[in-house]
Order: C-alpha cells, then structure tokens, then sequence
C-alpha cells in the first residue's frame, strides 16, 4: 500500500536518534559534562539538530499527538542543556577577579559617586546638627548601638571605647558576626534598589548620619583624631562596599525609572545583572572589613598605624576599581 | 475612526502561561510557565527545607559545643554564624546555579529557571533574581515579628509592612508572565520542566488477527466524517485502554459512520484509528489540514 509512507517509516527511522538523546542528557543532568565521553559530546548537538528538525517535520507531516508532544518535551530539553552550558567554576571565579568585577564597579561610578556624596554629606549634617543641639544625637543613634557612648559620656568612657583591649577572647566571633550582619545590610541596600532607589538612599543617608553623630560626641574631647583611625582602619573598605552597595541598588532604580531606549524590563534585567556581579564583590570586600575590624584594629592601638592600614586599603580598591580589567574588549 | 482603528493594531496579549521560544536554529518551542501554585508549593517546600536544616545543624553544633573542649565554643559559634548567613542567602542561589537550574522544591514540582530571552542563564541572573528574596521574604518577616514584639503600639508599621509584603508576594499574580520582583530584575521566568516517554506506535496493531479479519475497508464518506481535533481524541481513548471507554467510543463512532457490526471494539478503533490517520496524513502533504469534524475545507 502506497500510504503506509507517512509518520511510522519516518519514526522507525529515527526512534533511535532519540531514546540515545535521552540517555544523553539524562547523564548530563546527574554528571559534569566531563564525564562523556568524546564520542557523546560530538553527538550531542549533531542529536539535537536532527530531533529539533524532526519535530519541524513531524508537526508538518503527523497527526500523532503522543509523538509530536514527546518531541517538543525533547527538544526543549536538549536546548536548555546545550545552550544553557556555562563555563567551568575556575573560570568564572577567574573572569569575576580579573573583568567582571571591576568593569561592573565602573559601570556604577555615576551612582557610586552619589551614593559617596550622600554618605559623607549626610555625616556632615549630621555632625553640624548634633554640635548645636545635643538632643539630635539620640534620634540619629539608638541606645544599644552608642553603649554608653552618648553626649554626656566622659572623655575616658570613650578614650576606652577606642583603645581598651577586647573583653574576651573571642575576637573571630566578633569578626564573622560584623561580617554577617554588615552583609545582610548590603543586600537590603542593594534590593531595596527595586523600589525605585528611594530606600536604598534613604539607608546610607541613615548609616552617614550615624557616623558623624558619633563624631560629634567624640570631637569635643579631643577624640576626633581617634575615632577617624578607629573608623577608617576597616571603614575604607567597609564603606566602601556598603556605598558600593547602595550604588547597585540605585542602578537598578535608575534603569527601573529611567530605561532611556531600552524597554523598562530589559533595562532592569541589565542593571539586576550587572548588579549581582556587584554584589559578588561587595560581600568579599565585607569579609576583609569583617577580618580587619574584627582583628586588626583590636590588635593595632595605634592611630597612626591604624590610618595607614586604612589608607592603604582605600588605595588597593581604589587602584583596582580604576585600573582592572581594562585590557580586552570592554 | 481613528480609535477604533488604533484598536484594532493593539496586539493580543495571550491570557495563557504558554510562551513560545525560537531557536537560533529557527524552531519554535512551545514553553508553559510555572503556575503560580506551583511556584508557592516549591517555595514552601525549600523553605522547609530551610528551616530543618537550620534545626538540624544548630541542635549538631550545640551538642558538639557543649560536649566539645571549653575553649573551641567561639569556634563553633563562628561555624553558626557563617553557616546560617550562607544558608539565608545562598540556598537558593547554589542550587539554581546548578546543571537543572531549580532548587529541590522546584525539581520536585518540575520547574526550572530559564533566561527570559532563551540566553544562557548566567550566574549573576540566578544571583539577582535570589538577593531580591531578602525583601521579599525576610524584610517583611523580621517587620511582623517586630510589630508582634512591640504590641499594638506599632500597628501602623505591621499593617504597611505587611501591605508590602502582600504586594511583593503577590506581584506574580499581577502580571502575565508570573515574573517575581526577582524574575524582572534578573530577566527569568520559571517554566515547566516536562519529561515525556514516547508512547507505543497505535499504528501497530495489536488486536487478534482474527478480529481485524471482521472489519471492512472503510470508504472515503467514512474517512471524510472525522478530523485531527476527533483523531486525536481517539488516539487518547486507545492509549487508555480502557474497555468501557472503548465500547463508548466504538459505538458513537459506528452509529456516525452507520456501520453494523457489534463486538471487537478495539479491532475496529485500531483499524479506523489507522486508516484515519493515513488519509488524513496525506491530505496534510498536500497542504490540507482537516481540524476537526466541522472544517470543510479538508473535506473535499
């Protein structure tokens, strides 16, 4: 009979082809991809190719419901597993350090710019403001967070505060738990970005205003000197990455209010990405701070030696952030 | 006029979860979303998991704390505090970083993770799309348990805290494509992850031969009363395999067709199933496709 042609001839031909691409990539799935052999790995996009055009065919050619869907199933799979295959784990880490952390940290340098600004202008304020009326300092700085540390302090309460050698032992607990908490504030930073940017400023706003609240209550012991090396021995690359932070939640706000030609999702898809990339760099650079807060400035009393670490730390970045990544293509 | 007219240039949006992708290869693949169900039962799941992991391994480093020498205590808090900090933030984003790009609760309920505009999924996307979890899911969380510390002192900030919450929770709802305030940041979706098997060839047929003895040719009035929309149907009904189905079906399919014969339901579906579908097959080469009993066009 002439019209026995059709699907059977067309799925005995090639039924084969597919149960081996299923095998295929049922073993991608639960294997690295290293585990095949040479031959598979060839034979996997050749597979591909062909059941992608048989399911061309046979939903131009057949009525065979069962068929047509179990080749849909297929091909999507195989795409999502060869088209999604990414590169190996050293790789990745070795692209973030050497291109796509600090190119991603130049891309935010107009929102890294702000969000600097707003820190250090906030601090200001809020130093001028806690000078001329003491009563500023308590809606600026909570009781637990200051510890004593207030307005009507004594000189030696905080001369202690600065330089008195840790209470316990425990100088890494202190460390991680610094490291923990200060990262969950980035990532709040960084998400509440979505929301137009608003929080995310609003939030360094806060963190700056605390800052030069606590100045205020230190300068007019003499103390202003200390409290700058106390801060700024971890502070460099603490706030460094928390104004870093904010900056990628400002981008992603910026993109979400403002795409330019780009559609509004395609903006904010771009800006989340890049600001993932970001946030990768963030995190580490708090476990630095975490280590250097944690460790370095209970064991280093010194102010001078504390705000050489400090600056030496702000140089690194800096220095990193201007110049990595620059050769190749951008 | 001219309202009516810019009407009518809008393009449809599709009501459905089912989105279609082309490959670079030029075929389209049809792909469904995940259902919003679908997605909040994987969430639960990993959140459960979550939350017994979290027990599991403080209960083991208390123990081991406690039992453990004096001075190693801060030793196992550090292991607390970094293992707790990775577990909030990472749990997601390691396991969608993965080969299957979903996390336990999403294997289970076979989603996956893909880029919206069918790229590679790439690290940062499943990254962006999980940091975003921490005001979805923990803001709000630490909101309300702040506002049940404080009583009712604070009801203004639980109820704003918790409108937030619901908006963010439900943002899925609100838009077509299920995106999650994650989802549009990242550029994903999540969609179905569907593994079929290949079903048994109907056009083999497997009835007595005997039986298939009894059954006449059909003529081309018969071939002509269905189309794919009823082939397809009775293609369901043979795979079911279901004897009460089967006599239903023979039966409403004799009386249309006016055949007599009684008994040997099966033979009699397989043999019209495949003479069906041959003539119907052909037709298709020549670019006429019958959808259903109704169209004519493939009729003549």
């Amino acid at each position: 009979m002439t019209v026995t042609f059709a699907t059977r001839h067309f799925r005995a031909e090639r039924e084969g082809d597919w149960a081996r691409l299923e095998g295929l990539l049922d073993q991608l799935e639960k294997k690295s991809p290293r585990r095949l052999s040479d031959a598979d790995l060839v034979d996997l996009p050749r597979l591909y190719r062909a059941t992608l055009s048989a399911l061309s065919i046979a939903r131009a050619t057949s009525l065979d419901a069962s068929l047509v869907g179990y080749l849909e199933a297929l091909s999507t799979r195989a795409y999502f597993a060869l088209y999604s295959a990414r590169e190996p784990w050293w790789q990745q880490v070795k692209a973030f350090f050497t291109t796509g952390w600090p190119r991603a940290v130049r891309a935010i340098a107009p929102e890294l710019l702000l969000a600097t600004a707003l820190l250090i202008l906030s601090a200001v304020a809020a130093y001028h403001l806690v000078r001329t009326d003491p009563a500023w300092y308590s809606a600026m700085i909570s009781p637990e967070l200051a510890s004593g540390r207030d307005m009507n302090a004594s000189a030696a309460t905080l001369r202690g505060s600065l330089y008195a050698p840790p209470d316990q032992g425990g100088l890494h607990v202190f460390a991680t738990s610094l490291f923990t908490h200060n990262s969950q504030v980035a990532i709040t930073a960084f998400a509440l970005g979505f929301l137009f940017g608003i929080p995310t400023i609003i939030l360094s706003v806060q963190n700056g205003a605390m800052a030069g609240a606590m100045f205020a209550a230190f300068v007019p012991h003499g103390l202003g000197w200390g409290l700058f090396a106390w801060l700024m021995i971890h502070g460099t690359t603490e706030i460094g990455a928390i104004a870093i932070a904010a900056a990628a939640g400002m981008h992603i706000g910026r993109a979400v209010a403002f795409p330019g030609e780009r559609t509004r999702m395609a903006a904010a898809a771009d800006a989340g990405r890049r600001g993932a990339v970001v946030m990768i760099g963030v995190i580490l650079m708090l476990l630095v701070a975490g280590l250097l807060e944690g460790f370095a400035r209970q064991l280093v009393n010194d102010d001078s030696a504390r705000l050489a670490i400090g600056a030496m730390m702000l140089a690194l970045w800096t220095l990193y952030f201007t110049f990595g990544g620059r050769r190749g293509a951008a | 006029m001219a309202r009516r007219e810019r009407k009518a240039r809008r393009p449809r949006v599709p009501q459905t979860l089912d989105r279609q992708l082309v490959t670079p290869e030029g075929v389209p693949l049809n792909l469904r979303l995940g259902s919003a169900g679908a997605r909040a039962g994987a969430f639960l799941i990993d959140a459960i998991i979550m939350v017994a992991v979290l027990i599991g391994a403080s209960l083991l480093i208390a123990s081991l704390a406690i039992g453990g020498p004096r001075g190693a205590a801060s030793l196992y808090a550090v292991v607390w505090l970094l293992g707790f900090f990775l577990l909030r933030n990472f749990y997601f984003v390691l396991f969608e970083a993965g080969k299957r790009a979903a996390t336990p609760g999403k294997r289970l309920l076979k989603l996956r993770v893909v880029s919206r505009d069918g790229g590679r999924l790439t690290g940062s996307a499943v990254l962006a799309r999980n940091l975003l979890r921490e005001i979805e899911v923990f803001l709000p969380l630490f909101f309300l348990a702040f506002a049940f510390a404080e009583g009712m002192a604070t009801a203004w900030t639980a109820t704003l805290a918790l409108g937030w919450a619901l908006i963010l929770v439900f943002l899925p709802l609100f838009n077509r494509d299920r995106l999650r305030a994650g989802d549009l940041i990242a550029g994903t979706w999540v969609v179905e992850r569907e593994v079929r098997t290949l079903g048994e060839d109907l056009l083999i047929q497997t009835a007595h031969a005997s039986d298939q003895a009894r059954i006449s040719p059909f003529s081309a009035a018969e071939l002509d009363a269905y189309g794919a929309f009823e082939l397809q149907r009775l293609e369901e009904v043979l795979r079911r395999n279901d004897r009460a189905d089967l006599y239903a079906v023979a039966t409403a399919i004799r009386r249309k067709l006016g055949r007599r014969e009684e008994g040997y339901d099966l033979a009699f579906l397989e043999a019209y199933y495949a003479a069906l579908r041959h003539h119907l097959e052909r037709k298709l080469l020549f670019g006429q496709r019958k959808r259903d009993k109704f169209d004519r066009f493939g009729a003549g």
